[in-house]
């Protein structure tokens, strides 16, 4: 393999790939190949045999993100061998076809591991494809491989994993966010254009605000969860992270659609979300939560997001202060209602049907023991919160008051989305903090939720976007990325993606991680 | 509230995990923190709220009973930790007689 990388086509966008792709100035193999490339030289994998499986934890290098867990570059350039040869014959393909992307490890693709980020599933390969996996292949997008997570989505951190932790490309000393960190660390390290996620209470969103990058999450039910080994079904969406937000919005289109075999599936017609990506906003009403800033939010993400709020009204918005008086109490709703839904979702690891077994004499203490030595720690305290909560006596207190929260919420942003046509907030209260900070505090972790998890009980569409650079307190001289959230009403997410996209062109963001610990996006090694 | 290493336990029961010592002792006060820290949600919803148990209020849609290609048997066993005659072989599960 040729060790010079590519930084013309690693770099690119999704669109500009797409193009280039288009009028034959590159092939599909091309740019696979480039990317393949990049991985292996940064990312710490054994790069032999057709499916290149990472490091293990404890041989990782701390200059290497360990994004990938398995990278499968035979079918990616088998994929994208096959492309070229129907472009070359004059077939119609797809806006990004040839464009290749990673897929978080919690959804199945046939022939390639799924683990979640669990010795649970370790060595598991799915019979079948996600819906998502398969909306991708029809769009002719090229899978480079699984990301890494952390452990069935449970986390903000990427520590979670039981595969060792991924590292932020801005700081390799940082985490990257969670639990999709290793999506985030893939396009924010240029290992891929776009990547999927899954967001349960920011998952998706959090990572693309500690990494740089867009990251959404659709309106509930608009993207199908068949093949999505489920955290917490009423709440779990797959989504996009990108480096742009026309990239993020092509990426969403081509996923997103009605399937019968995704029970919460809405059937309704989602708006073309290309059509008015451009319209501007001039006129729109922004409403900025009272409730998601202040305490507990850094004071440079507060100055980011206050010069944000500065460009919007520059932009010829309206902003105006909006309430969601229950939001405050969201993130305690959030930690009863998702380890519920969890402590439900995980009993199917029984040690029957896939995955690790731990022999014992009976079923029961079989269950007990594959599960004691499958799950990590972080799985098994929201197992443990979850069958807590769900207990005979508890259930009252815990699950069904919860769930009324959940509603005042809903009816707190109906409100809301009354008086304006969208809301908007900080993405997470903090820049990324340093690898190992919070593993020793559950509950602190927890706090990084509170702005994302609102959004992800009522349902509603939510994106994260770069809004500029600050300082992470007790690192003078830092510059880390904040994100800014946009909130919008359900089925909304054109609403969404085109503020989005007016602040973007505003705000002129460099996706190119810098500092002193940032990823090297130069190097050249030959192997 | 706090929860004692034997509620521990007894959740580690029903939840079918076989907790060490050690685990069990440094779970009680985190399970006590962070359900203290969630049961603020009892302040502030009233008995006259609806619980809310998914985002859209979806009807249940019926489809035609009919047969469809799905994953043969081969395909479903392939992953699974024990098989016996086309099976998923399990330890035993009721209790001998005697």
């Amino acid at each position: 393999m040729a060790a010079t990388q590519r930084p013309d086509l690693t770099q690119a966008s999704a669109a500009e790939l797409a193009a280039g792709m288009a009028a034959g100035e590159v092939s599909a193999r091309e740019v696979v190949d480039a990317h393949l490339e990049r991985i292996a030289v940064v990312d710490g994998v054994d790069a032999r045999g057709p499916v290149w499986s990472a490091k293990t934890a404890g041989r990782l290098d701390a200059d290497e993100p360990h994004a990938f867990l398995a990278v499968t570059a035979e079918a990616a350039r088998d994929h994208a061998d096959d492309i070229d040869r129907r472009r070359a014959a004059g077939e119609r393909l797809g806006p990004l076809a040839g464009v290749p992307l990673a897929l978080k490890d919690v959804l199945t693709m046939r022939g390639a591991p799924t683990t979640c980020g669990s010795r649970m599933l370790e060595g598991w390969i799915p019979p079948y494809d996600a819906t998502v996996t398969r909306k991708l292949r029809e769009a002719d997008l090229v899978v480079l491989g699984k990301t890494n997570m952390d452990e069935f989505a449970m986390g903000s951190s990427t520590e979670n994993s039981a595969f060792g932790d991924t590292r932020n490309p801005w700081d390799l000393d940082r985490v990257p966010g969670g639990s999709s960190g290793g999506s985030a660390a893939a396009v924010a390290g240029m290992l891929a254009p776009l990547a999927i996620g899954t967001d349960t209470g920011g998952s998706i969103r959090q990572p693309a605000a500690l990494t740089g990058l867009v990251g959404a999450k659709p309106t509930y039910g608009t993207v199908s969860r068949y093949g999505l080994v489920a955290f917490a079904s009423s709440l779990d969406q797959a989504g996009p992270f990108a480096r742009t937000v026309g990239d993020a919005a092509a990426l969403q289109s081509a996923i997103q659609a009605h399937d019968p075999r995704d029970s919460t599936s809405v059937s309704d017609v989602v708006p073309d979300l290309g059509l008015q990506l451009q319209d501007g906003i001039a006129g729109l009403r922004i409403g900025v939560v009272r409730e998601l800033q202040g305490e507990g939010f850094e004071p440079g993400v507060e100055a980011v997001f206050q010069a944000s709020l500065e460009r919007l009204t520059a932009l010829g918005a309206e902003i105006v202060e909006v309430s969601l008086p229950t939001a405050p109490v969201g993130l305690a709703a959030y930690y009863l209602i998702a380890p519920s839904e969890a402590s439900s979702n995980l009993a199917r690891f029984d040690g029957v049907r896939y995955g690790l077994r731990v022999d014992a004499p009976t079923a029961e203490e079989m269950n007990a023991a594959t599960r004691a030595a499958g799950f990590g720690a972080e799985v098994k305290r929201r197992i443990m919160i979850g069958t807590h909560a769900l207990s005979s006596g508890y259930y009252d207190a815990y699950y069904l008051q919860a769930s009324k929260i959940r509603t005042l919420i809903a009816d707190d942003f109906r409100a809301a989305f009354a008086q304006v046509d969208v809301l908007v907030s900080p993405t997470s209260p903090t820049v990324a903090f340093d690898l190992g900070e919070k593993t020793d505090d559950p509950l602190a972790m927890y706090l990084n939720d509170v702005a994302t998890v609102p959004a992800s009980l009522a349902g509603i569409p939510a994106l994260s976007l770069p809004a500029g650079l600050a300082e992470a307190p007790g690192a003078p001289g830092s510059a880390l990325p904040v994100g800014l959230q946009i909130m919008a009403p359900l089925l909304r997410d054109d609403l969404m993606y085109r503020v989005a996209w007016a602040f973007e062109q505003a705000t002129g963001f460099d996706p190119r991680p810098s500092g002193p610990r940032a990823i090297h996006l130069d190097v050249e090694v030959a192997r | 509230m706090d929860l004692s290493t034997d509620e521990v336990r007894h959740v580690a029961r029903l939840a079918r995990l076989a907790l060490t010592d050690d685990e069990v002792a440094e779970l009680a006060p985190q399970l006590s923190s962070i359900l203290g820290y969630a049961e603020q949600v009892g302040d502030l919803a009233a008995d006259d709220v609806e619980p809310t148990t998914h985002p859209f209020a979806l009807t249940d849609v019926m489809r035609p009973d009919e047969a469809r290609p799905s994953l043969t048997a081969a395909q479903v066993l392939a992953g699974a930790p024990a098989v016996e005659q086309d099976r998923f072989a399990v330890p035993r599960i009721v209790a001998e007689e005697g």
